[in-house]
C-alpha cells in the first residue's frame, strides 16, 4: 500500500502528460491543442513537486517553526522554486500562444489545424 | 589568477543584464513621438551587451575559464563546492555562469551577429507597424542567447531557453502579415514549448537522482558514479528537444516557416538562437553526460544519421523554392546538418581516446568552426536578401532580375555569402567544410561524400538565386530601385569582411579559438 502511495504522483504525472500529448496530436481545434500543452506542462510541474515531497515533513517555511525547528523535517524547497518559475514561464507561453491564435482566427476565420497551413503553399 | 579577479569585472552578468535593461527602457519610450531616441537606446543596449559579452569571452579565453557566482561578492567567498569542485558534502546551490573556451566562442559569435543585425534593423524596421514590439523583443532574444551559452546551471539554462523561445516566437509573429507570420510564430512557440518541457523533465530526473543542478557538479556525479537508467532517460529527454530546436531533420518543419516570415534582421539572429540550442546539445552530450554515458549509447551514430538527412533534405527542399527567404531557410537546415555532423562523429568516438585524438577532436573543432562561419555568412545572406526584399517589395525570385546595376553593394555581399555557403575558397565556408570532410572521412567515407555532394547542390542552388536576383535584363517594375542606405550596407559589409578574413586565416582562428573550445567540451 505504501509503495503504491509513494509512486502514485509519478504515475499520475505520466498519465496526464500522455493525455496532454494525445490532445496535442489528435485534436484539430487550436484552442484544444493549447489546452493539451497546458496539461503536459502541469504534468511536468506535478512531477517536479512530487520529487521533493516527504510523507512526514512540513512546508519549508522557517519562520513558522516552534522551538527553532529542532527535529522537524521539511519537504525539499528547491523543486518548489523550480516549479514556481516553470509556472510563470508556462503562463507567459500560454498567453502568447492564445493571442497568436486570436490573430490567426481574425485573419483566417478558423482555428482548425487543417486550415491553418497557408505557409506550406 | 584567482577567481575574484575575473568576477570583479561583472562582464558575464552585464552581458545578460544590459540587453534586459535595454528591453525595459525601450518599452518606456513612446514609439511614435520619440522614434530616434528609441532607436539609439535600442542599439546602445545591443552594442553594450555585445561589448560585455566580448569582454567576458576575452577573460574566459585568457584564463581558460571564467566563473561568475550570482548573489555572492568576492568578500563573502564562494560556498564550498559552488563550482562543483569543492569538498564532498558541500551543497552547490548558487546560480553560476561558467564560461569556458566553448562558451566564449559562442558569446563572440552572438555578440558580432547581434550587433550587426541591430544596426541593420535601425533602418530596415523604421516606421513599420511591428517596430514597437520588435525592439524590446529583439533585446530579450539577445539576452536569452547570451544566458544560454554562459550559464553553468541546468535549470537556469531552461529559463534562458524559454526566454529565447518566447522572444523568438513573438518576433517571428510580430509582422502579422495577413496571419502568415502569426502562424509561423505559433508553430515555433508550440514546438519550443513542448521541447522546453521535455528538457525540464530531464532536469527533474537528474535532480531526483543526484540532488544537483549545477552542470559541473552534475557531470562529476554522473560520470563518477557509473551510468544509471535515470541518466539515460534524462539524456534522451534533454538531447532530443535541443536537436529539434536547432532545426535538424526530422523535426525541421518549423525552420523555413519561422525564418522566412520573421523580419529580416531577426531571421539573421534567429540562426544564433538555434545555434545556442545546438550548443546546449553539445553541452548536454559532451560536458554533462560525457564519455561514460554517451559512449555506451548509439547517440553519436544516431545524430550522424540525422545530420546527413538534414544536409540532404534541406538542400533538396531548397532547390525548387521561389521565395528567396524560404530558400535560404531551407539551406539553414542543410547547414545545421554540417554543424551536427562533426560533433556527432566526435560523440561516436568519444569513448575511444585514440580515435578522439586522431580525428574526433578535429571533427568537433570543424563543427564549431562551421557554426562560427555559418552564423556570419548565413546572417549575411539573410541581411542581403532582406535588403533586396526591402527595396523591391518582392519575395519571389521570378519577380526579380537585373538588380546588380541598382544594388551593387548588396550584390557583392550576397555573392560573398553565397560563395561561402557553397564552400568555395577563399571564403570561410570552404575552410570549415574542409576540416569536416577530412575528419568525417576517417569515421565514415560515406558521410563525407554526402557532405561533398550537398555542397555541390548548394552551389547550384545559389548560382540560380544569384542569377535570378542580380543578373539578366533590368525589369520594368524595378526601375526605381536604389541601393540600400549606409546603415544597412555597413553591417553587411562588416559580415562580408569577416567571411573573407576567416577564410584567409583559418589557422589563426583554429589555434586561438576552435581547438581550445573543442578541448573544453571534450574535457
Amino acid at each position: 500500500m505504501n509503495a503504491i502511495l509513494t509512486h502514485l504522483p509519478f504515475v499520475i504525472a505520466v498519465t496526464v502528460a500522455i493525455a496532454g500529448l494525445a490532445v496535442v496530436l489528435w485534436r484539430r481545434n487550436l484552442i484544444h491543442v493549447l489546452m493539451g500543452m497546458s496539461l503536459v506542462e502541469s504534468a511536468v510541474n506535478l512531477f517536479l513537486v512530487a520529487l521533493g515531497y516527504r510523507h512526514d515533513a512540513v512546508a519549508p517555511i522557517y519562520t513558522g517553526l516552534r522551538d527553532g525547528g529542532e527535529g522537524v523535517r521539511m519537504v525539499l524547497p528547491t523543486v518548489q522554486a523550480l516549479t514556481l518559475t516553470a509556472i510563470v514561464i508556462g503562463l507567459a507561453t500560454t498567453a502568447m500562444m492564445l493571442s497568436l491564435v486570436i490573430v490567426i482566427h481574425r485573419h483566417y476565420g478558423t482555428t482548425d489545424v487543417r486550415d491553418v497551413r497557408r505557409l506550406r503553399e | 589568477m584567482n577567481l575574484s579577479c575575473c568576477c570583479s569585472t561583472h562582464s558575464p552578468a552585464l552581458a545578460v543584464a544590459l540587453p534586459l535593461l535595454g528591453a525595459m527602457l525601450v518599452m518606456l519610450i513612446p514609439a511614435e513621438r520619440r522614434p530616434q531616441l528609441r532607436g539609439i537606446v535600442f542599439f546602445l543596449a545591443a552594442a553594450l551587451g555585445a561589448f560585455a559579452a566580448i569582454s567576458a569571452a576575452g577573460w574566459a579565453l585568457a584564463l581558460g575559464s571564467c566563473d561568475y557566482v550570482f548573489g555572492a561578492g568576492p568578500a563573502f567567498g564562494l560556498p564550498e563546492g559552488a563550482l562543483g569542485r569543492g569538498a564532498a558534502g558541500a551543497v552547490p546551490i548558487r546560480i553560476v555562469f561558467h564560461i569556458d573556451a566553448a562558451g566564449a566562442l559562442m558569446l563572440l559569435i552572438a555578440a558580432v551577429t547581434s550587433t550587426a543585425a541591430a544596426l541593420y534593423a535601425l533602418r530596415s524596421e523604421e516606421g513599420t507597424t511591428a517596430l514597437p514590439a520588435f525592439q524590446p523583443l529583439y533585446l530579450l532574444l539577445v539576452a536569452g542567447v547570451y544566458g544560454m551559452v554562459a550559464t553553468g546551471d541546468a535549470f537556469n539554462f531552461f529559463v534562458f531557453l524559454e526566454i529565447t523561445s518566447l522572444a523568438g516566437a513573438a518576433l517571428a509573429a510580430c509582422r502579422i502579415d495577413r496571419g502568415l507570420a502569426a502562424e509561423a510564430g505559433l508553430k515555433y512557440a508550440a514546438i519550443s514549448s513542448l521541447g522546453g518541457l521535455s528538457y525540464l523533465a530531464g532536469v527533474g530526473l537528474l535532480l531526483a537522482r543526484h540532488d544537483l543542478l549545477n552542470i559541473a557538479a552534475l557531470s562529476q556525479a554522473i560520470q563518477g558514479g557509473g551510468p544509471s537508467a535515470t541518466d539515460y532517460a534524462a539524456l534522451g529527454l534533454m538531447a532530443l528537444p535541443l536537436a529539434m530546436k536547432a532545426g535538424t531533420v526530422p523535426m525541421h518543419q518549423w525552420t523555413p516557416d519561422t525564418y522566412s516570415r520573421a523580419p529580416h534582421p531577426v531571421s539573421a539572429f534567429l540562426l544564433i538562437s538555434s545555434q545556442a540550442s545546438l550548443f546546449g546539445l553539445f553541452r548536454v552530450a559532451f560536458t554533462l553526460f560525457g564519455a561514460p554515458v554517451v559512449s555506451t549509447t548509439s547517440l553519436g551514430a544516431f545524430l550522424a544519421v540525422l545530420a546527413a538527412l538534414s544536409m540532404f533534405v534541406g538542400v533538396t527542399m531548397a532547390i525548387p523554392q521561389h521565395d528567396v527567404k524560404r530558400l535560404i531557410s531551407h539551406h539553414a537546415v542543410s547547414q545545421t546538418g554540417y554543424m551536427l555532423l562533426g560533433a556527432s562523429v566526435a560523440l561516436a568516438v568519444l569513448g575511444d581516446a585514440e580515435k578522439t585524438a586522431a580525428f574526433g577532436r578535429d571533427a568537433l573543432a570543424g563543427s564549431l568552426f562551421h557554426m562560427m562561419n555559418y552564423a556570419i555568412y548565413n546572417g549575411l545572406l539573410f541581411l542581403a536578401a532582406g535588403a533586396v526584399v526591402w527595396r523591391t517589395g518582392k519575395r519571389n525570385l521570378d519577380d526579380m532580375g537585373g538588380l546588380g546595376r541598382a544594388m551593387p553593394v548588396t550584390m557583392l555581399c550576397f555573392g560573398i555569402g553565397a560563395l561561402a555557403i557553397a564552400g568555395i575558397p577563399p571564403m570561410s565556408g570552404f575552410a570549415s567544410k574542409w576540416v569536416l570532410y577530412e575528419s568525417v572521412f576517417r569515421y565514415s567515407p560515406l558521410l563525407a561524400i554526402v557532405a561533398m555532394v550537398v555542397s555541390l547542390l548548394t552551389l547550384a542552388s545559389f548560382v540560380k538565386v544569384f542569377q535570378a536576383m542580380f543578373l539578366g535584363p533590368a525589369r520594368k517594375h524595378l526601375a526605381e530601385v536604389k541601393e540600400v542606405p549606409l546603415a544597412m550596407a555597413f553591417p553587411m559589409l562588416l559580415l562580408a569582411l569577416a567571411t573573407i578574413a576567416i577564410g584567409l586565416f583559418p589557422d589563426v582562428v583554429m589555434q586561438r579559438l576552435l581547438l581550445p573550445a573543442a578541448d573544453a567540451l571534450l574535457k
